[in-house]
């Protein structure tokens, strides 16, 4: 009987762990390793963010559904991966610490015979002054729609600027991202549509300045480095369509931004020409630049092997090139195929958890030095698609031996379909959706602009609207294994 | 057009984009076109999840 023990209960963990308990069968053990009691369908907290919805249409118990699927589910947090086994023992194992199940604060360890880290990210707020707490949560200067507790609290702020606002104090809303390396772009994109629609619903809009502030180099960068889609005999940036959205909108835009100090009420940026500058606000919401989750890699001996497992931003090091190179000379072929660790090949990362070999946007600094560009997104569809191969490839290893052909699910490859709202509504507001194949541009099979035209698009109008209506219900089903859920496409 | 007076002023940053006109804007929520919209962008979108797995 082998042991697969996955990292991280999210998007991409639970897509692999489902899809692994499902192919092994009781033959052999799954077992998830998550901090949190609840699963979370991350996109819709846009919406809890603006009193939309509740979190609790946006969670889950994940225990009954791990119980259901007979997968084994520890309510911890990893520490350490001991890849080589300890002093007398060759066995792999992790050590975890326990957030709930009544033995938090207790320390285990958890041998494994294939290991995926889908631990997500670290948000690291504490990356620019003042945005964090200074002990890794968010500070009290902003807010975030990261989490559905975050959002939570996001909307309850929001509601007060939009009392002030009624009572005639005109209030200034800020929404980006909060640091010159964030990701994540679209998050926010998303969350400042939504403040704007509710503004206006509330009709509170004309007491109520908006304002966009984000790492981009060119608005609708979104860490893709744009996008191409056709219209009217074109083929268009999305430049253009965000600059038409955020005009449209009434909302100005300040780019090329590091946010490098968050005050109450203020924050200060420097500008990839070097100038600096402030803004004042009411009301922020910065997403912050992601981390890995932290976790230490340990060899037989004690001594310490992060270096050799964990990128140094704390990725884990997976089957992509990582040779520094010019953005002249990156290719597709950079990026992982297999996500296995070139080491240790039981180890394998999915979603967010993997380290990237460069990234998507330009690399730009501001001639002080100071990067400014966003970092790569891993959204939702290839998180669950790499999961879904990760968990293909552990499950022929087991069955069919290590000689089994992994699967591959590469970025350069693959599309992925993105729907930005604005509002909730079946007849009012707006949504944006968008699709963009592949997610990373290969600029040998499509010289010019890296991308599909045929694949690549984007439109606004009520239907997107009702295909993130659709989503949301859609993989909440799926997640919660359901019937007809392998159905569902990831 | 109203909208576009209102938001646009020479010069400034929102002065050398596109901005939606009237008519852009009533296709948007029309619900017949957005009936049709939805069948097409879902039929897309599931060519572009085929063409990913
Ligand atoms: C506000 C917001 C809106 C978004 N909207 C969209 C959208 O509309 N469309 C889209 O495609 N994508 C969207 N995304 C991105 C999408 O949420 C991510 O791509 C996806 O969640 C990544 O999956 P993941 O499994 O890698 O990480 P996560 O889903 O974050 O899961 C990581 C899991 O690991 C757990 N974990 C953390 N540390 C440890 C540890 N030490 N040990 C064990 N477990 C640990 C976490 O608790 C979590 O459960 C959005 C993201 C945000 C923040």
């Amino acid at each position: 009987m082998a042991r697969l023990v996955v990292m991280g209960g999210g998007v991409s963990g639970h897509t692999a762990a489902t899809f692994a308990k499902k192919w092994l069968g009781d033959a052999h053990e799954v077992v998830v390793v998550t901090p949190n009691s609840l699963w979370n369908w991350i996109p819709s907290n846009i919406w809890v963010g603006v009193g939309e919805m509740k979190k609790e249409d946006v969670v889950f118990p994940l225990a009954p559904v791990y119980a259901k699927a007979g997968i084994d589910y520890r309510q911890a947090k990893a520490v350490s991966i001991h890849p080589n086994g300890k002093e007398g023992s060759d066995t792999p194992y992790i050590t975890i610490e326990y957030t709930g199940q009544g033995k938090e604060g207790q320390s285990e360890e958890v041998s494994y015979d294939y290991l995926i880290n889908a631990t997500g990210p670290k948000l690291n707020f504490d990356a620019t002054p003042g945005l964090g707490d200074g002990k890794g949560g968010i500070g009290g200067h902003t807010v975030s729609v990261c989490t559905a507790d975050h959002a939570t609290h996001a909307n309850l702020e929001l509601q007060q600027i939009f009392a002030k606002a009624k009572a005639g104090e005109r209030q200034k809303v800020v929404i980006g991202t909060g640091h010159g390396m964030c990701t994540c772009q679209g998050a926010a994109f998303e969350y400042i549509f939504n403040v704007e629609h509710e503004a206006n619903k509330a009709g509170v809009r004309d007491m109520v300045d908006i304002q966009w502030i984000s790492n981009e180099s060119f608005l609708g960068d979104f860490g893709i480095g744009g996008l191409h889609m056709k219209r009217g005999g074109y083929a268009a940036s999305s430049r253009l369509f965000a600059e038409s959205l955020y005009t449209e909108r009434g909302i100005p835009w300040t780019i090329g931004a590091h946010v490098s100090k968050v005050e109450d009420g203020r924050l200060e940026y420097e500008l990839l020409d070097g100038s600096t500058g402030e803004m004042e606000f009411d009301f922020a919401m910065l997403i912050p630049p992601f981390a890995g989750v932290g976790l230490k890699a340990y060899d037989k001996d004690g001594s310490d092997m992060t270096a050799q497992i964990f990128a140094p931003n704390g990725f884990l090091k997976v089957d992509a090139d990582y040779t520094p190179k010019a953005y002249e000379d990156w290719k597709a072929s950079d990026w992982p195929r297999t996500y296995q660790n070139p080491d240790f090949k039981n180890i394998f990362a999915c979603g967010i958890a993997f380290a990237p070999p460069h990234l998507i946007s330009k690399p730009m600094s501001s001639p002080n030095g100071t990067p400014i560009n966003p970092t790569p997104p891993r959204t939702g569809m290839p998180s669950g698609i790499i999961g879904k191969a990760v968990a293909h490839s552990i499950t022929d290893l087991i069955q069919k031996g290590p000689d089994a052909h992994l699967h591959e699910a590469s970025m350069a490859e693959m599309g992925a379909a993105c729907v930005a709202s604005a509002g909730k509504g079946l007849t009012d507001g707006t949504a944006a959706a968008l699709t963009v194949y592949p997610v990373v541009p290969d600029f040998e099979k499509y010289p010019g602009l890296g991308r599909d035209l045929d694949y690549t698009f984007g439109e606004i109008g009520l239907a997107g609207h009702w295909i993130k209506h659709i989503l949301h219900h859609m993989f909440i089903y799926k997640a919660k294994l359901k019937p007809g859920w392998t159905l569902i496409p990831e | 057009m109203k909208q576009i007076e209102e938001r646009v002023k020479p010069y400034d940053q929102n002065f050398t984009t596109m901005v939606p006109t009237g008519f852009v804007k009533f296709m948007r929520t029309c619900i017949l076109w957005q009936i049709i919209r939805f069948i097409v962008i879902n039929i897309k979108m599931l060519i572009v999840v085929r063409k990913s797995h």
